[in-house]
């Protein structure tokens, strides 16, 4: 399985930032700290966790908008490096969370949606350039004779519909799509998520799905990799993780979620987490989950869990399971 | 024995004057809550589910203002109230906690000093019995290590803690209703359940009635004795939380329910709602969901419908409720 | 299930409805698309436009102006005066001419008129020197607009730069970049300005005697030059500002992932979003230029003479307060309407662009 090539391959990756005041007071911000996974071609891997997890950091690392502090991204087997980036700029791309500061409200549709068609010089004449974003403009739903509105005159799901333009404009075949549903409307986002689904299958694109609602990640995502304080704790196909979680945290995160269905609310046994998510600047030693988790005992403070394989492709870093 | 209600609602209508012209925030909707009971207002964006309360509690900004209809607290009218009796209502009587803890929280005083001050306003105790009652409320709310806490400023605690401190601050007073304004929409799913936890444990214990509102159906579903779903500023459905989830009468609430991912054997495609939400700048005559409806008929595009009884738990203002009733209606002739 | 009692009114029948029942056919998709009205398109600009046309202060200030401006334009056209040369009546000096008030002719003049000449009449009199004061002021207008003119334009050019480096590079260099800025922040200008008139004067004086320049004088080109050291460090600090807070959005993150080179992303995307800041700050800099300029030549270190300035103007009224008052009065309320009605648009202007702002 080791020589199956993977389009996107992501080995021990860390963003560590430095905050603080002062010249002596720096304090770092671990917040990817030694990430790992794989996603093949015309795939969803999802990504979820809480807030300070990390998610949007690995994201936005893996794309090189942030340069990594440690770690190799390999795409279709090719290193990814600071150097030799642009080159990947037409295979990867990223759908941002905000629909209203992802574009620029000095441009209309269709310069928005022409840029990456203009930077790459993908088109050679002004007709051309036209209909490609016409078409665009139609695959995702939009109607193309708005291509010279403002961005400021469509509503919020329309406007992820024009940041998924743009990331499509260049034939991309990985795009990191950061939260893209969570600021949008339940009956919105039901639009984009059938919209992000048809494209994977007219045009192959693999997705790496960062959100924290579980519900709508295990709807798209084929895997689902589990973060808590910048480490992966459980990665796995998405059915088992949700149905039969491993790792304490992954079980009392989809034991929280709150079930648009009142009998199995009321029948649901909810493990409650007690305290709060340690902040990220002061670690807890050992599993960094230890502070809340039921099953922590002496080992757990004393050394880091590693992901281990428990089953076919089923990893979890816990020492108890 | 019919009770009178602690809160009614009654044709409320609401605007906001704006540069651009009159946003009719809320379009005549009515409910009533009884003492005790938890109600859920459930909407998206621009229904104006969050403008309803802000109109009972009349904290509306500038530009808004209540045109039409009643607010009956135990049977008085509170639009009518001065400032000078609104202010002594609020906190005491009706207390409100927001989506977002850190803007609610003043950075500048320490939490101590703000849930004293919720305290002093509408009680004349002491400082030692303000002080004592602020940590009963602290220990109350679950947040540990209360005398610390007090001394500390709202950036040192984490999302989940403020909210908690909010909630002391809103249940201070032992008001009748507490208005839950989107209360765990901003914390993680793990925070929420517990203060979702939290706040069933307060309402089991200290007795107050709730107004839920959130967009999130899952929150609801477990909470709430009454559900309303709002759609442009009215009430599209009314009734028990089985009611609305299992038997939903608008075409809007079938729609929100179909396109929530749900966790299947098999991957189903969502059935979203088509369109974009209803422009409150330009509300149509009709129905205001009528051109996103499936099933929408001549008439939903010229009058808005009225509500309909479904049963004993159920309300629904939708045209083909009528023309459904009216089949039965002829087909119990023909029989 | 939990105890309900919501008051609900007993089932009605439908037929007492009075429903007309062929409204009850479904509704097709062009009928409901009606419903659906995209409003009509406006740029940011047209709006704020639109905004702008509809303060009446900012609009009164516009109409002020455009008629100062139209005035200064046509009236040395008009008035058949100039503002260095004494009064000649058939060609000779008219030293009687002196002090007089408005619409008033001296001596020689009115003897003329008897005679059947037509003199234009001194609209706001003459000044001590025997020069019509009239267009005096007008000239004294124009040095003011084109000192506060090109100050502002000094300032915007080089906060600009200045300003934009030190936002986007970010880091060590915008830290020294902006210490430098609070240094020169704290340099007194007045004193920097008298200081630096004595040292052009020295080093200048001679170089400068038969150029275009010299008619400006050394006062003003070390007060340009005040501007320029000076002056910018305010634009440049809102455009680091700006830039620091534009930066932050995800579509200058968009851009930099789609390949864009900085150059682009400076020009295409940060820039374009920060022109109303800068355009309502230049237009309020101007008076501020303006008021600047009328104060040192009010001190004495403007214009040289025999080029007025609003400024100088009221300066040498000082003296004769007490004996003619109409000299103080037209130059003051010359600056006045001017450095008000540039404030006034300059608000105006804010408060129709600033999305902050917005209802």
């Amino acid at each position: 399985m080791s020589e199956q090539k993977h389009l996107v391959d992501v080995r021990g990756l860390k963003e560590y930032f430095s905050v603080g005041s002062g010249v002596l007071n720096k304090l770092e911000l671990k917040a990817v700290d030694d990430v790992s996974f794989t996603i093949d071609e015309g795939e969803t891997l999802g990504l979820v966790g809480e807030s300070g997890c990390g998610k949007t950091t690995v994201g936005r690392t893996l794309l090189y908008l942030y340069k990594p502090t440690a770690g190799e991204v390999y795409f279709d087997g090719r290193l990814v490096t600071e150097k030799n980036v642009s080159e990947f700029r037409k295979d990867m791309q990223i759908v941002f969370q905000d629909p209203y500061s992802s574009l620029n409200p000095r441009m209309t549709v269709s310069d928005i949606i022409g840029e990456p068609l203009d930077i790459h010089k993908l088109y050679s004449t002004k007709k051309e350039r036209a209909e490609r974003i016409a078409e665009l403009l139609t695959l995702v739903g939009l109607n193309s004779e708005h291509a010279n509105r403002y961005a400021h005159e469509f509503s919020g799901g329309q406007r992820q519909r024009i940041g998924i333009a743009r990331a499509l404009a260049v034939n991309p075949r990985f795009i990191v799509c950061d939260e893209p549903v969570s600021a949008l409307d339940v009956s919105i986002q039901a639009q984009i998520i059938n919209t992000f689904e048809d494209l994977q299958q007219k045009l192959g694109i693999a997705y790496l799905f960062i959100a924290h609602d579980l519900l709508v990640v295990q709807h798209m995502s084929k895997r689902i990799a589990v973060m808590y304080l910048g480490r992966i704790v459980e990665i796995g196909p998405a059915k088992d993780i949700i149905e039969s979680p491993i790792h304490p945290y992954t079980e009392s995160l989809i034991s929280a979620i709150p079930m648009p269905d009142p009998e199995t609310a009321r029948h649901k046994h909810r493990i409650i987490l007690e305290g709060d998510v340690p902040s990220p600047l002061h670690m807890p030693k050992g599993c960094p989950f230890r502070t809340r988790c039921r099953y922590a005992t002496k080992e757990c403070e004393e050394s880091r869990p590693e992901l281990r394989e428990i089953a076919p492709e089923r990893f979890v870093a816990c020492h108890h399971r | 024995m019919s009770e009178m209600p602690l809160l009614q609602v009654k044709n409320l209508h609401t605007s906001f004057f704006t540069d651009a012209g009159e946003v009719k925030a809320v379009n005549g909707i009515s409910y009533n809550l009884d003492a005790g009971k938890v109600l859920g207002i459930v909407g998206e964006s621009g229904s104006g589910k969050s403008v309803s309360a802000y109109s009972v509690l009349r904290i509306l900004t500038d530009t808004g203002r209540v045109t039409e209809g009643e607010v009956l607290f135990k049977g008085e009218n509170i639009l009518e109230y001065t400032e000078a009796q609104m202010q002594k209502f609020r906190g005491s009587r009706i207390s409100i906690i927001f989506q977002d803890p850190m803007t609610c929280l003043n950075p500048t005083f320490s939490i101590g000093s703000q849930l004293r001050e919720a305290i002093q306003i509408h009680t004349d105790r002491n400082k030692e019995e303000v002080q004592a009652r602020a940590l009963e409320m602290l220990q109350l709310v679950g947040v540990n290590e209360p005398e610390k806490r007090l001394k500390q400023y709202p950036h040192e605690l984490s999302g989940g803690m403020r909210q908690r401190v909010m909630i002391a601050m809103a249940l201070a007073c032992e008001p009748d209703i507490l208005i839950a304004d989107e209360p765990t929409t901003a914390l993680d799913v793990t925070i929420q359940a517990q203060i979702l936890e939290l706040m069933q444990d307060l309402q089991k214990k200290m007795g107050m009635a709730i107004i839920m509102i959130t967009h999130d159906l899952g929150v609801i579903a477990d909470m709430c004795d009454e559900i309303i779903v709002m759609y442009g500023g009215k009430v599209c459905e009314r009734g028990t939380a089985d009611e609305i989830f299992y038997n939903p009468r608008h075409e809007y609430t079938k729609g929100l329910i179909r396109s929530i991912p749900r966790i299947s054997e098999k991957h189903e495609r969502l059935v979203p709602i088509s369109g974009s939400p209803v422009d409150l700048l330009n509300l149509p005559k009709g129905c205001a969901f009528a051109s996103r409806c499936d099933r929408a008929m001549k008439i939903c595009l010229e009058q808005p419908p009225e509500e309909v009884v479904v049963n004993d738990f159920h309300i629904a203002a939708c045209w083909n409720n009528v023309k459904q009733m009216m089949e039965e209606a002829k087909d119990g002739e023909n029989a | 299930m939990s105890e309900y009692n919501p008051n609900i009114p007993p089932k009605k029948k439908p037929f007492s409805m009075q429903i007309d029942v062929a409204k009850f056919e479904a509704a097709t998709d062009a009928e409901k698309a009606q419903q659906e009205v995209m409003r009509e398109s406006t740029t940011f600009f047209r709006d704020g436009m639109r905004k702008l046309f509809r303060n009446p202060l900012a609009v009164g200030s516009m109409i002020v102006l455009l008629v100062i401006l139209v005035t200064i334009i046509i009236a040395p056209l008009i008035v058949p005066y100039s503002y260095s040369g004494m009064i000649t009546v058939d060609g000779k000096r008219d030293k009687s001419a002196k002090n007089l008030s408005p619409f008033t002719y001296s001596k020689l003049e009115q003897e003329a008129i008897d005679r059947g000449e037509k003199i234009f009449p001194h609209i706001f009199g003459t000044d001590e020197l025997c020069r019509d004061y009239f267009i005096r002021v007008i000239y004294g207008a124009r040095v003011s607009l084109a000192v506060g003119f090109f100050a502002s334009l000094i300032v915007l050019a080089i906060g600009l730069l200045y300003g934009s480096i030190a936002g986007y590079a970010g880091g060590k260099t915008d830290l020294i970049m902006m210490r430098i800025v609070d240094v020169i922040y704290s340099l007194p200008d007045t004193l920097m300005v008298i200081l630096l008139s004595v040292v052009l004067d020295q080093l200048l004086g001679q170089s400068l005697q038969n150029t275009v320049l010299a008619s400006i004088g050394p006062n003003m080109l070390s007060m340009f030059a005040v501007f320029g050291l000076l002056y910018w460090v305010g634009m440049a600090r809102l455009v680091r500002g700006q830039i620091l807070s534009i930066k932050k959005n995800e579509y200058v993150l968009a851009a930099q992932a789609m390949g864009a080179k900085r150059g682009r992303i400076i020009r295409k995307h940060i820039l374009p979003n920060c022109m109303g800041v800068i355009i309502i700050s230049t237009a309020l800099q101007i008076p501020s230029a303006i008021f600047t300029e009328s104060f040192l030549s009010f001190i004495g270190l403007g214009v040289q003479a025999p080029m007025p300035s609003l400024g100088s103007l009221a300066n040498s009224a000082r003296q004769a307060l007490q004996a003619y008052p109409y000299k103080m009065v037209f130059p003051a309320v010359g600056i006045c309407l001017i450095v008000l009605s540039f404030n006034l648009l300059g608000d105006g202007l804010r408060d129709a662009f600033d999305p902050k702002l917005r209802k």
